[in-house]
């Protein structure tokens, strides 16, 4: 599929020598909703606020729809939009006020109908007239939304677009997201809310200290690496996991009610035939059994923790030599 | 050339000047017209003409200059302060508008307001001393190149103030003392010799003057080098934007 956003060899330096990007490679395709997640610090924002002309690079190239950031900024930046983290706002201005300066700096001709569409679309035509001060968190959240959307991008870049937003407002968001990407706009989201990622998302990309780690297809991801459990409801609890059995990927749950067995889901055997001939040789009986896959946070913390575990035994045995 | 950039910035910071009518404008208007109510009307009448002008009329081109320095500087770097302060800022960075496109939104809007504070100041001068204009097409250009000039060099300390004392500091510290002591109440002929050569280091008492002769036709310094020391501050002013904007000082990390 075609590149809308292309990142070659992005780093980032900070004037007091931190890094915060490495040698990053990403390219995010038209249409679709990107996820990127990282643990605090991992350099997403920073990733953004490149993308977007707020924070300069130290080396690497950037293209939106081809056109290069700093040659073209102008038909590049026209192209995105974007949603900061904070709810920066201009506290004494209407809505319709900030959102008309919105798109005029965008270089966009007044367009009294879109606007009114928009506000409509995200429940603050109401509102209009309001000044923001007045606003609940939440509004202001849509009223950033609105000001990202006021000149028509075919980018859109939300950056913890829910954080600290209400369970309803955030349901009202992803369908919003998603009724974005159904007009043909291409949204890339940071987010700490795995279930966000793992809900709206068509690819995920992890970054941590600085580096992807990885880009996948979402249900590729989780297949790739998802495990899935056997939880055995056992009638009676046991102490710990039988001597003959130790041998397998098992483990009791706390109050040793539940005997779950771990097995990967993309191999071929996944064992649990031979589970299920020994625990009956072992003459252990269940009287409910269940499967459960591993969500995409239990994935994401695995390959972050992967990643600095091997950092670690780098360093150790840079430090050992 | 990104002309609805410009326009949006240009009536974004014009509305607050009309959101805020009492402070941007009302305010500046009163305090200049007890000015002239003290020291017009009442010690000016008890004063001699200086340069064959009245006191009164005397000090009406160094009061408008007061409030012109003051107001240019104090409306650009808010203009540009306050979005850094509350994090807007991001969204003018990321716009597809020039380096020149964000000053001339900024920086033309702060001129404006303090050109129209300065016309009516004049204005409200007429009820308190009699004054004749003999260059107004000059007055009209000191005026606008003073305000484009200084709010320039406020757009410069908006960027460079990190917090709201030090964006009060310079207007405060060092314009407000330099206009007072550069000849906004006196000729500088009127000084000890000594001090008549002090004082030509104040660049405000090249304005001053620059502007009273377009007013009265007589001027302590030559109007050519009033001229050219105004124009040689607003290109040291926009070298200094120019720079910000290629190293991103403060506004870019």
């Amino acid at each position: 599929m075609e590149s809308i956003i292309s990142v070659k060899g992005l780093g980032k330096t900070y004037a007091g020598g931190f890094t915060a990007l490495k040698n990053v490679d990403l390219d995010i395709r038209r249409g679709e909703i990107f996820a990127l997640l990282g643990p605090n610090g991992a350099g997403k924002t920073t990733l953004i606020s490149i993308i977007c002309g707020i924070v300069n690079p130290t080396s690497g190239t950037i293209t939106a729809d081809g056109c290069d950031i700093a040659r073209d900024f102008r038909v590049a930046r026209s192209k995105i939009g974007l949603v900061p983290q904070e709810l920066a706002t201009d506290s004494f201005e209407s809505v319709m006020a900030t959102v008309k300066f919105s798109r005029g700096l965008f270089g966009k001709a007044p367009n009294p109908a879109y606007l009114e569409k928009l506000l409509r679309q995200l429940s603050l035509w109401e509102k209009k007239d309001s000044k923001i001060m007045a606003l609940s968190g939440g509004m202001k959240r849509r009223v950033m939304i609105a000001k990202a959307l006021s000149h028509e991008p075919d980018i859109l870049f939300l950056d913890e677009p829910t954080a600290g937003v209400d369970v309803e407002l955030r349901r009202d968001m992803w369908e919003m997201v998603r009724g974005l990407r159904e007009s043909g706009v291409t949204i890339i989201l940071t987010t700490h809310y795995i279930e966000e990622a793992e809900e709206m998302a068509d690819r995920i990309g992890v970054i941590n200290r600085g580096e992807v780690v990885l880009v996948e297809d979402k249900n590729t991801l989780m297949q790739k690496m998802g495990e899935k459990e056997l939880s055995l409801h056992l009638p009676e609890p046991l102490q710990q996991v039988p001597e003959t059995l130790r041998d397998l990927p098992l483990t009791l749950n706390e109050d040793g009610s539940q005997l779950i067995y771990r097995f990967d889901i993309k191999s071929s055997d996944t064992g649990i035939t031979e589970f299920l001939r020994r625990l009956n040789e072992a003459d252990i009986e269940f009287r409910d059994l269940h499967t459960r896959e591993s969500s995409l946070e239990e994935i994401f913390v695995g390959l972050v923790h992967n990643a600095r575990s091997e950092q670690a035994e780098q360093l150790t045995k840079e430090t050992q030599e | 050339m990104n002309w609805y950039g410009i326009r949006a910035i240009y009536k974004f910071e014009m509305a607050r000047t009309w959101r805020t009518l009492m402070q941007s404008i009302a305010s500046p208007v009163l305090s200049t017209s007890l000015y002239f109510i003290v020291f017009g009307a009442a010690i000016g009448s008890r004063m001699g003409d200086i340069d064959g002008v009245s006191y009164g009329a005397f000090i009406i081109p160094g009061l408008i200059m007061l409030s012109l320095l003051s107001e240019s500087i104090s409306n650009a770097s808010f203009g540009i302060f306050f979005p850094k302060f509350s994090g807007t800022i991001y969204e003018v960075l990321s716009a597809p508008v020039s380096a020149f496109e964000i000053v001339a939104g900024y920086v033309g809007a702060a001129a404006t307001k303090s050109i129209i504070l300065g016309l009516l100041i004049l204005v409200t001068a007429r009820f308190f001393v009699d004054y004749h204009i003999v260059h107004p097409f000059w007055m009209l250009g000191f005026l606008v190149l003073t305000a484009l000039t200084f709010s320039m060099f406020g757009f410069i300390i908006g960027i460079w103030a990190d917090d709201f004392q030090k964006l009060q500091v310079i207007p405060l510290m060092v314009v407000t003392p330099l206009t007072f002591l550069g000849g906004a109440f006196y000729s500088i002929n009127m000084l000890p010799e000594i001090w008549q050569k002090i004082t030509l280091f104040n660049p405000v008492v090249y304005l001053i003057s620059g502007f009273r002769w377009a007013f009265y036709g007589v001027a302590d310094v030559n109007v050519g080098v009033s001229l050219g020391m105004t124009m040689l501050f607003l290109l040291l002013c926009m070298t200094g934007i120019w720079w910000i904007f290629r190293t991103g000082y403060r506004i870019k990390t």
